[in-house]
């Protein structure tokens, strides 16, 4: 047989543009998973008491209060749930980021698999049609169940299906450099909602609601494995952050980001991958060298802040280095590019 | 085995009269019907279809067929409107009742094909290259030279095997006697097969009962035997030659199609940005940097390819590609300028043509046409207007056509008054009866007109994809299968000789 004597699959030549729409469609299905969860964990907060603080604290860490406020004027609990679920018109609802991950799946056609495809469109078409009656109420749970699902279908249908060449890095990455993002995030939310009343840091509604942010970001039973007993706010940071086994927190996101931009190099001979990596490595390091406590004194809002800076920086590199270039002067095609980036 | 089938009973036995009876309230009257007038040599299947069918009842159909689109549908087997407020993407209708070729009418139908194509190659490479047909008076000079899609560009420049048409899609209908005859070439990109391979999925994976045991040609060789094609003609030298397929993206209509080949020949798919040109060869930008091209299989027309010499306001093309070309370091499918061949104005002097460089009377026939700008052309349409259907040559997609039977007597008065004026402009045709099968309609099985596209790949030699694309006008009555005026498509069967 000739299969010893066969290129391997290092020889083959990714397009830029598929690259790029590849490390998009990840970062948009992570995103619409993410604001799944974060809508799910507020309903649990304005059960707790603050309604209008908690879906308040939604639109803030996303960086939507203008935009908001221009469309929707008051904050209530209804406006931002069409707001995030029903609002294609709104960049950074979910509709719109399953979206703009199946227009890059179009794009991609010719590359990824048939199952991933079609899995996708009937996805898109579902959230594309949902309706007030579905968001409200007692909804609105089953439907960010049914959200985080979809998305997690997908990955699954990836998993098993999408061959394992370079372009499959390129769809690891973005999806790690957006789950570490996303994961900053919800424990912002956790900080803008208690920053008014610092008074309530340790009561047990602090408590319950750290557990619920847990609960949202899968994470509960695995961090009781790591803490058998105790559940503060500075251990669930601590797991969120900088835990090295937790899927979803932001250390271990970044690593794999070090190691997929590393087998880029390595194993494709991909040039310019030295600034994204150096940038990857300066992140890590600075997540490694701080334990929680330092991290907290230093304000846990403003730390998070760095990591998102830094999380913006990464994915500028690795634009440069592999997307920016392909068609000189046009900055890259709009359909793909960052939406609500920063 | 369809053999089998029939020994085992299950046919409807040696009689040779239509079997439309066996199918409640379809009565294709007098026209020829592709699934219930008998034909040698089927070796029993279209009874056993026709049987089959009738066995399913009316409701179980539709419930199959909405499930079969509800696929097509969700696997994105579609195409995109783009209205002001809106995109929807449609699905090219499906209807579940195959049309059935038995083995000898496609013996027939593949060896037309060949020729037309053979005919139509010759024909572009003489026009291109010393033009011997244009001084041995056998075509008008200026219907050629004066044709729009004529490329100056071409003049003298070989291109490899002389193929200017690698695929060329053939438009043909049948007529009440059952004759096939080309209504039209397409020689430039013609589009549509992808549904040709889709359709059997689908038909495979909704009514697989319905051809159980019944052998046919197989369709999935498409995208092998165009990759190979694409091989074939790559520049001379090179071994692994890297074939791209380039699309104008994903809002053209077709962009279906374009990933369905791209996937099948295991190639990129490419739009203009991807590519550039150094030094008079190709390149595409990869995340490693530039990668070589050696073959184009486009799907853009030949006005956008390079705005240095085409239309400089394209931006779907790449600057300086024709130049490579014609240097010989790239190969484009197909060739720039084939249009002049598939033009109406030239379809008229097909059979002409084809005895010209072959020497052989036409396998397909043409639908008869009269040609106006000659003496007895004019005379013999002049004489018979309210029985034909006069077109103009220059325009296409139905513009300015009068179709005699339908006509008032003003509009014949006025068509007659043009045909005058200037008869060069015109040809005429008699009005054609086309084929039709049973269509599943609000009405139950119906019958519904026909046409066929066969899809010919040429590369070193030509080969005729088994079938093709049959294309039904919904519409009762309607002559008009394109998918803009309501048509939809079937499963094209091609019975395997016993």
């Amino acid at each position: 047989m000739s299969e010893a004597t066969r290129a391997p699959a290092a020889a083959q030549a990714l397009l830029a543009r598929y690259a790029e729409s590849l490390f998009w469609m990840a970062r948009y299905l992570e995103r619409a998973e993410n604001l799944a969860r974060v809508l799910d964990v507020t309903q649990t907060f304005e059960a707790s008491g603050r309604p209008s603080q908690a879906w308040e604290s939604v639109v803030r860490i996303n960086a939507d209060e203008a935009e908001f406020a221009r469309r929707y004027g008051q904050t209530t609990p209804e406006a931002v749930r069409r707001f995030y679920l029903l609002d294609a018109d709104n960049p950074t609802s979910i509709p719109a980021a399953v979206a703009a991950a199946r227009r890059n799946a179009r794009t991609l056609r010719p590359l990824i698999s048939t199952e991933m495809w079609a899995q996708l469109n009937v996805f898109h078409g579902w959230v594309s049609a949902l309706t007030e009656a579905e968001v409200a109420g007692d909804g609105l749970s089953r439907l960010s169940a049914r959200i985080k699902e979809s998305v997690q279908l997908q990955t699954g249908i990836t998993e098993g299906t999408f061959y394992r060449d370079q372009g499959w890095h390129f769809l690891q990455l973005g999806r790690c450099i957006e789950r570490a993002d996303q994961t900053t995030r919800l424990l912002d939310i956790k900080y803008h909602l208690l920053l008014p009343s610092l008074a309530d840091v340790g009561s047990a509604l602090d408590l319950s609601q750290w557990h619920a942010l847990l609960r949202a970001a899968a994470g509960y039973h695995a961090f009781r494995r790591v803490h058998p007993r105790a559940l503060t706010p500075r251990a669930v940071a601590d797991f969120l952050l900088l835990d090295g086994a937790f899927p979803r927190s932001v250390l271990l996101c970044v690593r794999q980001a070090e190691w997929t931009l590393e087998q880029l190099r390595s194993r494709y001979g991909l040039r310019g991958t030295c600034e994204p990596a150096e940038r990857v490595e300066e992140l890590r390091a600075g997540l490694e060298e701080r334990d929680i406590d330092r991290i907290v004194e230093g304000g846990l809002h403003e730390f998070l802040d760095w990591v998102q800076r830094m999380l913006i920086g990464i994915a500028g590199a690795i634009g440069t280095a592999f997307f920016r270039d392909w068609r000189p002067g046009a900055g890259g095609p709009a359909e793909v590019g960052p939406g609500a980036e920063g | 085995m369809t053999g089998a089938a029939s020994r085992s009973g299950e046919s409807i036995g040696p009689g040779r009269e239509s079997m439309a009876g066996l199918l409640p309230g379809y009565d294709p009257g007098d026209f020829f019907c592709e699934l219930t007038r008998p034909r040698e040599g089927d070796g029993g299947a279209l009874a056993t279809v026709v049987r089959r069918l009738a066995a399913i009842p009316v409701e179980e159909l539709r419930r199959r067929a909405a499930a079969a689109e509800r696929d097509l549908f969700n696997l994105g087997i579609t195409f995109t409107v783009y209205s002001e407020a809106a995109q929807i993407d449609r699905i090219l209708p499906f209807d579940m009742v195959p049309r059935v070729l038995t083995a000898g009418e496609w013996r027939r139908l593949e060896a037309g094909v060949k020729q037309r194509v053979a005919a139509l190659n010759l024909f572009l490479r003489d026009i291109y290259n010393g033009q011997r047909i244009l001084k041995d008076g056998v075509v008008p000079e200026d219907l050629v030279l004066g044709n729009p899609n004529y490329r100056p560009e071409m003049q003298d420049f070989p291109v490899p095997f002389g193929t200017y048409v690698h695929v060329c899609g053939t438009d043909i209908v049948r007529d009440q006697n059952g004759v096939f005859r080309v209504l039209e070439d397409n020689a430039r990109t013609p589009s549509g097969v992808s549904y040709v391979i889709e359709n059997r999925h689908a038909m495979l994976r909704a009514f697989p009962d319905l051809m159980q045991g019944i052998r046919l040609r197989p369709v999935d060789g498409y995208g092998l035997r165009l990759q190979e094609a694409m091989c074939e003609i790559a520049p001379f030298g090179v071994d692994d030659p890297q074939v791209v397929l380039l699309s104008p993206g994903i809002y053209n209509a077709a962009y279906f199609e374009h990933v369905f080949l791209a996937r099948e020949m295991g190639v990129p798919l490419v739009e203009g940005a991807d590519l550039l040109v150094e030094n008079d060869r190709v390149f595409m930008r990869t995340t490693s940097g530039l990668a070589p091209v050696h073959t184009i299989y486009r799907r853009i027309d030949d006005t956008f390819l390079d705005p240095t010499v085409f239309r400089r306001d394209s931006l779907l093309g790449v600057p300086g590609l024709v130049a490579a070309w014609r240097k010989g370091n790239v190969a484009l499918a197909n060739a720039v300028g084939t249009g002049v061949a598939d033009d109406k104005a030239l379809y008229a002097y097909m059979p002409r043509i084809i005895r010209y460089y072959l020497d052989e009377d036409s396998i397909l026939e043409n639908v008869e046409t009269r040609i106006c700008r000659e003496p007895e052309g004019l005379a013999a349409t002049l004489a018979d207007l309210p029985n034909l259907v006069v077109k103009p040559v220059g325009e296409s997609g139905g513009y300015g056509i009068t179709i005699g039977p339908r006509a008032t007597r003003a509009e014949l008065e006025a068509c007659r008054e043009k045909l005058l004026a200037d008869p060069a402009n015109w040809i005429s045709q008699p009005v054609i009866g086309l084929s039709v099968g049973p269509t599943l309609t609000p009405d139950g099985l119906r019958p519904r007109h026909l046409d066929l596209r066969p899809y010919a790949i040429t590369g070193r030699d030509t080969w005729v994809l088994p079938g093709g694309l049959t294309r039904v006008a919904l519409k009762p009555g309607s002559l008009v299968v394109n998918s803009s005026q309501g048509g939809g498509s079937k499963d094209t069967w091609v019975l395997v000789d016993e």
